[in-house]
């Protein structure tokens, strides 16, 4: 049979400018780091830049600076001035958004459709967004006379570095915290550049801080006695172990933690775009998203043909070269993450579930996963109760909505949840049935400043986005110690 | 008086709509302020404490898919059973905590008054402390409070009713289900309160009581795993607090501790907020 091919077509790398090695951004200017180690483009191997590792010294100049900011300048700014500055920023990642998003792709590994369509704009309106907030505190919800914490300490992962920059940094600041960020250890690069960002918007020194590093760095900001409140976003492992470690603070938390999505589909569900949904639902970002689809429930009667289905719409997923603009599934941000993934199939293959893959090259260099299925899941297997956090997909089966519901809500889990079916009742029924913090219903993996996301039970404390969101960086007399 | 003998209480435990003695056995002496014995309540036990969970579990969806107006309802009732026994409950105060009987009568007053003020943001909440979302595409999309599920408590020692009151009314409003641990020093009216839930047409497990020692029980509130969140009010002793947080960090409890008594913010600290998406289309 003839096909036809997409040609090539690439996105040029010429806009972006990496410098060989990076300090961090405390108090309004780069300064020089130590330790440094390489940024990884996971697509080649290609050594980017070196980041330096943020030590005790280099975390308490930036709470320093941070406090000294939020002294002197940022609590005692009126909330509309505040409020402008953030939609100066919102504007600068505007007009270098195409920077962003080519960055952001090299750095990451994530394609450039979705980084360029996805992450950037939308980090974008989240400044917009709280901008518009920073003057409008009264009406939030959190009681009378709400006042912000203070210093916020904020540690962000590697799946969607500038999107979580901005989950992080837009709230905090409008509600007239002043910051100290730490991006994940493989993924700086954008952080530095927003960096850049603020010096443009002329943001006063001190306000965001950044310093890059490790799990290390991060613990060492958590710890750090002048830090008032912490958001992490990362596994539940992490956040718990900061829940213990700040348990003897006054500290406040917000913790974006892990998934294991339950994405149901009733025999009433139009195929098509159901199964768009799921590949956009566990592929989406190479699977490296919180709230993944990862758990298809699939009633049993429509099983066979929804698989079949899947399995052709998976054949046509291109994997390659995220500067592709053609390209749907990048690559693994890093060998470490892949050792993981390659782990966790592995184990699905020794329980006894069923893998299939189809058939694609991959690149000979970097770090790549072919989008994957697991089928004859059962709820024992450990490939349908751990966060796997790649392109990896188990199947399970239902007969009974009730047994969905019972199948969908058996995890620690709660983040997120999927339901397919034509009949509003039912969706109705299933969403509030459904222990999780975000539901979609017909769609997947959306995302929106306005749209609260967080989970029930051990995905974590508190939501990012919304009224909801902006509430975990306020506090006021009515607020209960947490 | 005459020669009568008074008749006597024996306070017990309230889990799950029933009376039971703690399964331990145990029991410890309570004084009035004047150094009088006065009873002699459970000592509850870790057994108990567990028991009282899958009693509080077993209940909480059918609280919670109970509709707004009748849980408010219900609420309402048990602040009319309150008002009704008004002077028992003073007179049981006054002797325990030595206050005038005016005073205590006033604490009781505040109690009741918490009821109706909790009673009556039921069908409220989801509007105050809900939204529709504005997003930028064809999606329908709206956030709800829901409530958490099974919440303990463990009430302050001061003011054993009002105390009380203070912690569980706005846990149970939404639809969570307690367990509280009354005040170790004034359990008495804990107990005799329990006696108005069970007037109340409330569920049976939505609320249980406990009677015994703080330190014993709350670690074993901060570790159980079926418990989601806490009202840690009546700690105080900040090593005490440090390591009900630690414990509670392997469920990711939500811990909570407050100063505000009538506050909605007690009640949404409690819930959890669930966004809904749906595409718009023809």
């Amino acid at each position: 049979m003839t096909t036809f091919d997409y040609a090539p077509a690439l996105e040029s790398r010429s806009i972006v400018t990496i410098d060989s090695s990076y300090g961090h951004f405390i108090n309004g200017v780069f300064v020089e780091g130590k330790n440094h180690f390489a940024s990884i483009n996971p697509s080649n191997e290609e050594v980017l830049s070196q980041i330096s590792l943020a030590g005790s010294d280099d975390i308490n100049r930036a709470v320093s600076a941070a406090r000294v900011a939020y002294e002197a300048t940022w609590s005692k700014m009126p909330g509309k001035e505040r409020g402008k500055y953030l939609y100066r920023i919102a504007r600068i990642m505007q007009e270098r958004a195409r920077e962003f998003a080519v960055l952001e792709t090299l750095d990451n590994g994530k394609p450039i459709r979705e980084s360029r369509d996805v992450d950037v704009p939308l980090a974008a309106a989240h400044f917009f967004y709280h901008a518009g907030w920073a003057d409008k505190l009264d009406y939030v919800g959190v009681g009378h006379s709400p006042r912000p914490h203070g210093v916020a300490g904020q540690i962000i992962p590697w799946n969607f570095p500038l999107l979580m920059l901005a989950w992080k940094v837009a709230p905090a600041l409008a509600a007239g915290n002043t910051v100290v960020l730490k991006p994940a250890e493989s993924t700086s690069l954008t952080a530095l550049l927003f960096a850049q960002v603020c010096q443009q918007a002329e943001l006063p020194a001190g306000v965001v801080n950044i310093v890059t590093g490790d799990g290390s760095s991060g613990a060492l900001l958590v710890n750090h006695p002048g830090v008032d409140k912490i958001a992490f976003t990362g596994s539940t492992e992490v956040g718990k172990a900061i829940a213990r470690a700040i348990a003897p603070t006054k500290k406040k938390a917000t913790l974006e933690l892990g998934g294991k999505a339950a994405n149901i589909v009733f025999d009433d569900a139009p195929i098509d775009e159901t199964v768009e949904g799921i590949v956009n639902g566990i592929f989406f970002n190479q699977g490296h998203v919180c709230c993944a689809g990862s758990r298809l429930l699939l009633q049993e009667n429509i099983a066979e043909q929804t698989i079949e289905a899947l399995k052709v719409r998976m054949a046509k997923i291109r994997v390659g070269n995220p500067l592709d603009k053609n390209t749907d599934l990048g690559a693994i941000n890093s060998s470490e993450q892949l050792g993981k993934i390659q782990s966790l199939s592995a184990t699905g293959d020794q329980e006894g579930a069923q893998r299939w893959s189809p058939e694609c090259v991959l690149p000979e260099k970097g770090y790549w996963f072919p989008p994957t299925i697991f089928t004859g899941v059962t709820q024992a297997h450990r490939i349908a109760r751990e966060e796997i956090f790649g392109p990896v997909l188990s199947v399970l089966t239902f007969r009974t909505p009730a047994e969905a519901i019972e199948k969908a809500n058996n995890t620690p889990y709660g983040l997120s949840a999927g339901i397919w079916s034509e009949k509003g009742s039912r969706i109705l029924w299933a969403a509030q049935q459904l222990r999780a913090g975000v539901i979609w219903a017909n769609t997947f993996n959306k995302f929106e400043p306005a749209s609260p996301f967080g989970g029930y039970k051990e995905s974590g404390w508190g939501r990012e986005g919304g009224r909801h969101g902006l509430a975990a960086y306020l506090t006021s007399d009515e607020n209960g110690d947490n | 008086m005459s020669d009568r003998l008074e008749v006597k209480k024996t306070y017990k435990l309230f889990i799950g709509g029933a009376f039971p003695r703690s399964e331990s056995g145990r029991t410890y002496e309570v004084f009035g302020a004047d150094g009088a014995f006065i009873a002699n309540p459970s000592l509850a036990s870790r057994k108990d404490l567990r028991d009282a969970v899958v009693s509080a579990r077993g209940a909480q969806s059918g609280w919670a898919s109970a509709t707004a107006y009748n849980r408010g309802q219900i609420l309402y009732r048990i602040a009319e059973m309150l008002e009704g026994r008004a002077e028992q409950f003073a007179n049981e105060i006054s002797s325990l905590d030595g206050v005038t009987h005016e005073e205590a009568l006033k604490e009781v007053h505040s109690a009741i008054d918490q009821w109706v003020w909790y009673a009556g943001w039921s069908d409220k909440l989801s509007s105050i402390a809900g939204s529709t979302n504005p997003v930028s595409g064809p999606f329908y999309n709206f956030t709800i409070p829901e409530p958490m599920g099974v919440i303990g408590a463990i009430a302050p020692e001061s003011k054993g009713l009002l105390g009380l009151v203070n912690a569980i009314a706005p846990i149970v409003v939404s639809g969570n289900t307690t367990i509280v641990l009354a005040s170790t020093r004034s359990p008495l009216p804990a107990i005799t309160f329990a006696e108005v839930l069970a007037t109340s047409d409330l569920p049976h497990g939505v609320i249980n009581i406990l009677t015994g020692e703080k330190s014993e029980l709350a670690p074993w509130f901060a570790s159980h795993m079926d418990i989601n969140g806490l009202d840690i009010s009546g700690v105080t002793e900040p090593s005490a607090i440090a390591d009900i947080k630690i414990a509670g960090a392997d469920n990711l409890k939500r811990i909570h501790s407050f100063e505000a008594s009538v506050t909605p913010q007690r009640i949404l600290a409690f819930m959890e907020a669930k966004t809904i998406w749906h595409p718009i289309g023809i």
